[in-house]
C-alpha cells in the first residue's frame, strides 16, 4: 500500500495571545488518499479552520505555530515532506500548485481591484510558467470548467460584478487552475443559499473525480457530508473524537458526540406540541476541561471516570474513536 | 463619468464664489489703508484720497466686490496696488518656485512615508514599527523653520553641498534651480512624511488581514508580491487622499519655508502683500490657492476611479 497523500499525525497548534499560550487544536490525526474526499465536521470553533491553515502553512505569523505532530504530504515528485517544518520557500512553491484551498467567504476572498481572470492567471503564470496570453486563455478555460457562462467575457469582470455563487466558482477555478493533488475546502458552501450550495457541491465532486484529487472538505453540515465524503472525521474542542467511513459513521456512530450530532440533523427534526418542526441541539456549550474527556460536561453517557482519565484515539476495524466507553455503548 | 466631472466643476464654481466673497470682505475688515501705507507719513489727506480714487478704494464695498468679480471672471485677478502689475502676472511669476517646491516636497514625503508606512504595517508591533512610529511623531512635531535652519547650517554652510538661499539668477539652469529647491523640499518632505506614513500604515493594516490577502498567499505568490500588489493595491484610496491633501497644504502653506530659504514664491508674495495691505494681491492669491485646492480634490476623485473599479460605475 502506498503512503497516503496527506497524513496528519497527532497535530497540535498553539497561539501566543495576551493571556498566554493557547492550544485550540491538539490530537488531530487524519489521512487522505488520492481521489478521496475526507470530511471534517464539528461545531464552530472546534479547530477545523486552524487545522487547514496549519496544513497550508498559513497560520497567522508570528502568533501561531505547530507545537506538536507532523503533517506529512507526498509531493508529486514522490518525496514525502513534513509541512509543519518545511522551509517557507518550499511551502510557497507547494501552495497553489500541489495544495490549494477554497475559503468560506466568497464575497471577500477575491481581490476587489483585480479582474477574476487576472487573479487566476497570476497563479498560472507563477506555477505553470505560462506567458501572459497563455495564462489568460487558461484562466478562461478554468472559468468554463466551473460552468461560468460566457467565460471569455466574464474573465474581465471584477468580483463585485458577480454573485456569491459565481465568486465561489471563481475561487474553485483559481484553486484548481494548477491541478493540485490536494484541495482543502473550508466550508465552501456555508455562505451560499441552498440551491447554489447543491450546484457547487455537485461541481466540486465532478472536478474531484476528473482531476483525481484528494479533498479535505470542512463543514459543520452533516447533510453535506453524506453527499460527498468517503470518510468523516469528527472534531470536538480541537480534538478528533471519531473517524470512520461515511456509511459506518451514519449507520453506527460510536462516539456519543457523533451520535448527538446525528440526532441534531435537520432531517431528523421532530415536531413539537404545536406541530412545528424543531431541530434539536446538543445542550450546553464547549468548555475547557482540566482533565478527563473534553466532551464529558455535555455527554449523556458520562460517568465519573470520564472526568478523570482522558480517552485516547483508539483504532478498530478501520475506524477511530476517542471515548472510554465506546465498546460498552455500542 | 463626464457628467459627474461636470457636476463637480459646477460645484467648484459655487465654492470659488463663496471663497471670493469671504476673502474680499475679510481682507477689508483688517485695519490699515493701503493708500496711506504707500504714501507714508508725509502724505496729505488729499494725496491719499487721490490714490484711493485711482484704485477704486473710495467706492462702496459692495460695488468694489462686484467690479472685482467681473475682473476675475475675465481671468484677471485685479491690479496690484504696489507692484505696478496685474495680480495674475505677479502670481504667475512666483508660481514656479512654489509649484516645484510643492511637487518635490510631495515626492520626498511620499518616498519616505509610503515605504515606511508599509514596513510598519507588515512588521506591526516589531522594532521597525516602533522606530517608524517614533520617527513619524518626531517629524510631525518639528517646526519647519527650525529644521530649515538646521539643514542650511549643515548642508549649505558646513558642507557647502547646496546654496544657502534664494532661487538663483534669473537665467539659472534647471539644474541650478533644483539645487536651490533641494533643501527646502527636503524640509517640507520630512515634515509632511509623518501624516503619509500614518495613513499608509493604517490603511495597510486594514487590508493585510483581509480574506483576499489570505487567498493571495494561498496561491503561493511571494510575500513581497502579496504585500505590494494585493494589499497595497487595495490600500491606495486613502493614501491618494492624503497625498492630495498634502499637496494642497503644500501649495497653500509653504510660506514659512519659502521665507526661511528666501525663495521668491507665492508665499513670499502673500506675506509682503499682507504687510502692505495690497488687497488685490491678497485676494487674488487666496482665490488662486482655493481654486487649486478644489482642482486637486477633483483630480483625486478622478484618480479614485482609476485605482478602484468599484467606484467606476
Ligand atoms: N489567531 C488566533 N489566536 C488565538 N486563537 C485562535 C486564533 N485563530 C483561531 N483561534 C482559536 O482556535 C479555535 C478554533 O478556531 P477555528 O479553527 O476557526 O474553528 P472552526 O473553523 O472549527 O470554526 C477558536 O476557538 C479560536 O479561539
Ligand atoms: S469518554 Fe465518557 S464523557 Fe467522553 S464521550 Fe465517552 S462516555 Fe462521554
Ligand atoms: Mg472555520
Amino acid at each position: 500500500m502506498t503512503a497516503p497523500l496527506l497524513a496528519i499525525e497527532d497535530l497540535a497548534v498553539s497561539f501566543r495571545t495576551e493571556e498566554g499560550e493557547v492550544t485550540p487544536v491538539r490530537g488531530v490525526s487524519l489521512q487522505i488518499s488520492e481521489n478521496e474526499t475526507v470530511a471534517v465536521v464539528g461545531e464552530s470553533g472546534s479547530g477545523k479552520s486552524v487545522t487547514s491553515f496549519a496544513t497550508m502553512g498559513l497560520l497567522p505569523r508570528p502568533a501561531g505555530r505547530v507545537s506538536q505532530g507532523r503533517i506529512l504530504f507526498r509531493r508529486r515528485s514522490g518525496d514525502t515532506i513534513d509541512l509543519a517544518t518545511a522551509p517557507r520557500a518550499t511551502m510557497q512553491a507547494l501552495r497553489g500548485a500541489e495544495i490549494a484551498m477554497i475559503f468560506q467567504e466568497p464575497m471577500t476572498s477575491l481581490n476587489p481591484v483585480l479582474t477574476v481572470g487576472e487573479q487566476i492567471a497570476e497563479a498560472v503564470r507563477l506555477h505553470l510558467g505560462y506567458d501572459r496570453r497563455k495564462a489568460w486563455a487558461h484562466a478562461v478555460e478554468m472559468l468554463g470548467l466551473v460552468e461560468i457562462p460566457d467565460a471569455a467575457r466574464r474573465a474581465s469582470d471584477y468580483p463585485h460584478h458577480m454573485s456569491g455563487g459565481m465568486r465561489q466558482r471563481v475561487m474553485i477555478a483559481l484553486a484548481l487552475s494548477c491541478r493540485p493533488a490536494l484541495l482543502i475546502a473550508d466550508e465552501p458552501t456555508t455562505a451560499l443559499d441552498v440551491t447554489i450550495q447543491a450546484q457547487v457541491l455537485t461541481l466540486l465532486d465532478r472536478l474531484r473525480r476528473e482531476l483525481g484529487m484528494g479533498v479535505l472538505f470542512i463543514t459543520h453540515n452533516l447533510g453535506v457530508v453524506a453527499e460527498i465524503a468517503d470518510r468523516v472525521t469528527v472534531m470536538y474542542a480541537g480534538e478528533v473524537v471519531e473517524s470512520a467511513p461515511v456509511r459506518d459513521l451514519f449507520n453506527a456512530p460510536r462516539h456519543p458526540y457523533t451520535r448527538a450530532l446525528l440526532e441534531c440533523m435537520p432531517s431528523r427534526a421532530i415536531q413539537d406540541a404545536s406541530g412545528r418542526r424543531v431541530v434539536r441541539s446538543i445542550p450546553g456549550q464547549v468548555s475547557r476541561v482540566e482533565r478527563g474527556c473534553a466532551f464529558a460536561p455535555r455527554c449523556a453517557d458520562a460517568t465519573p471516570a470520564c472526568s478523570v482519565e482522558a480517552p485516547m484515539l483508539e483504532s478498530d476495524a478501520g475506524r477511530q474513536t476517542r471515548c472510554l466507553r465506546w465498546r460498552e455503548l455500542a | 463619468m463626464l457628467a459627474h466631472i461636470g457636476r463637480r466643476l459646477a460645484g467648484l464654481l459655487l465654492v470659488l464664489f463663496l471663497v471670493a466673497a469671504l476673502v474680499f470682505f475679510l481682507t477689508r475688515l483688517a485695519p490699515g489703508d493701503p493708500a496711506a501705507l504707500m504714501l507714508g507719513d508725509q502724505a496729505t489727506p488729499e494725496d491719499v484720497a487721490r490714490l484711493r480714487e485711482a484704485y477704486g478704494l473710495d467706492k462702496p464695498l459692495l460695488l468694489q466686490f462686484v467690479l472685482w468679480l467681473k475682473e476675475c471672471a475675465t481671468g484677471n485677478l485685479g491690479q496690484s496696488i504696489f507692484l505696478q502689475q496685474p495680480v495674475t502676472q505677479a502670481l504667475l511669476q512666483r508660481a514656479e518656485p512654489t509649484f516645484f517646491l510643492a511637487m518635490f516636497s510631495l515626492a520626498i514625503a511620499a518616498a519616505i512615508g509610503i515605504p515606511a508606512g508599509i514596513a510598519s504595517a507588515v512588521w506591526r508591533g516589531r522594532p521597525i514599527d516602533q522606530a517608524v512610529s517614533g520617527l513619524a511623531m518626531l517629524a510631525a512635531n518639528i517646526p519647519s523653520f527650525w529644521l530649515g535652519l538646521i539643514f542650511i547650517q549643515l548642508f549649505a554652510v558646513r558642507f557647502g553641498w547646496f546654496p544657502v538661499a534664494g532661487y538663483g539668477a534669473p537665467d539659472a539652469s534647471f539644474f541650478e534651480r533644483l539645487q536651490h529647491l533641494f533643501l527646502p523640499s527636503a524640509v517640507l518632505g520630512v515634515v509632511n512624511s509623518a501624516l503619509i506614513t500614518r495613513f499608509t500604515r493604517a490603511s495597510m493594516l486594514d487590508v493585510l488581514d483581509a480574506d483576499f490577502v489570505r487567498t493571495a498567499r494561498a496561491k503561493g505568490i511571494s510575500e513581497l508580491r502579496v504585500v505590494l500588489r494585493h494589499a497595497f493595491g487595495n490600500a491606495l484610496v486613502p493614501i491618494i487622499t492624503v497625498l492630495g491633501l498634502t499637496l494642497a497644504l503644500l501649495i497653500g502653506g509653504a510660506i514659512v519655508t519659502e521665507t526661511v530659504f528666501g525663495l521668491p514664491g507665492v508665499g513670499n508674495l502673500v506675506v509682503s502683500a499682507v504687510l502692505r495691505r495690497d488687497y488685490p494681491v491678497i485676494q487674488g492669491a487666496l482665490l488662486a490657492v482655493a481654486a487649486i485646492y478644489a482642482l486637486i480634490n477633483l483630480a483625486i476623485d478622478v484618480i479614485y476611479t482609476l485605482v478602484d473599479p468599484r467606484v467606476r460605475q
